[in-house]
């Protein structure tokens, strides 16, 4: 596959692309592990829902 | 399980955690297959293979659109039938938005320079989609300002919807004004202008891209709803705290509850 005199334009969009996209990823992942691990802290202490059930009940 | 069930944020949790594997599976998979068809895709007789930038640029210039658009509808479930996470999709979106805005706006600009010979130019579409890129970080810069997010909801709701106005400026924006950009090609009266080597990789990799959105919006509303009930918990704490310190030493700990809202 050959992409011609412009190859570094279309290599730089794709790559832009894959980059965005792994931030993207990664601030969401790094955020759901962020939340849950305060959540834990706060049951730790004895700060409960009303329900009785974990924050982090999905049930 | 009903629309109604899913307005139980809990119930949201337990679908996501059930669709999002799927869903993170399906997106690889159509990437792989459209990224696999998009290099095997041939040369554009006048662009070459600058052709290739269309495969990531287009995806994403549609999901600018898309991602507004659900954000409007989300936002007409806070004004309007005040759904509980209405909200909650209309925040998790933002930034999402405004990552694809960016990229349509950078590959569009690397996909111009070659084949215009300038990187921006300032005509209607090129113009119109900045904008857009700009309310939606505007729009996150609103969520952060505002600390209670049931009043910066609000607000947000209605900035959003006088937002939307911009998406048909876009669309038509190369059929109203003389523009640089070219006209649709893809959505259009009369069917694709586009061969079909080059329509189906860049269907597939629209789906992909959709579904990349889907995935990421699903995950990031569970991140924002565990964020509340960490706001909610810290909140109780707070209470606790002041409580105790109002009826003293001596009883603290004796009346205080321990138990919030279930966000």
């Amino acid at each position: 596959m050959s992409l011609g005199p412009y190859a570094s334009f279309i290599v730089t969009s794709y790559a832009a692309a894959a980059v965005v996209v792994a931030i993207l990823i990664g601030w969401i992942v790094l955020d759901y592990r962020n939340q849950t691990q305060r959540l834990r802290e706060l049951e730790e202490r004895g700060i409960t829902r009303r329900s009785g059930r974990s924050a982090m009940d999905a049930s | 399980m009903t629309l109604i069930d899913l307005a139980n944020p809990t119930r949201f949790l337990a679908l996501t955690a059930r669709v999002l594997p799927w869903l993170a599976a399906a997106t690889v998979l159509l990437l792989a297959i459209g990224l696999y068809q998009a290099a095997l895709a041939p040369d554009d007789y006048q662009q070459g293979a600058t052709v290739k930038i269309m495969f990531i640029h287009v995806p994403n210039a549609w999901l600018s659109m898309f991602v507004w658009g659900v954000m409007s509808i989300a936002s007409l479930g806070t004004l309007v039938w005040r759904h509980p996470l209405a909200d909650v999709a209309a925040k998790a979106a933002a930034p999402i938005g405004a990552a694809f805005t960016f990229l349509a706006l950078l590959t569009g600009s690397l996909w111009g320079r070659p084949m215009w010979g300038t990187y921006w130019e300032w005509d209607a579409r090129l113009t119109s989609v900045l904008i857009l890129f700009l309310m939606y970080l505007g729009l996150m810069a609103l969520w952060r300002a505002v600390d209670d997010p049931s009043r910066a909801a609000r607000a947000a709701a209605v900035l959003t919807l006088v937002g939307a106005l911009n998406l048909p400026i876009i669309k038509f924006s190369v059929d109203w004004w003389n523009t640089l950009h070219q006209p649709a090609s893809v959505m259009r009266m009369g069917g694709s202008a586009l061969d079909k080597s080059f329509l189906i990789p860049l269907l597939v990799m629209a789906i992909a891209f959709t579904l990349l959105f889907v995935t990421l919006h699903l995950a990031a509303m569970r991140n924002e709803i565990l964020r509340r009930r960490v706001r909610s918990l810290q909140m109780m704490q707070a209470s606790r705290v002041a409580f105790s310190s109002e009826i003293g030493p001596g009883a603290r700990g004796q009346n205080a509850s321990n138990e919030v809202g279930a966000a």
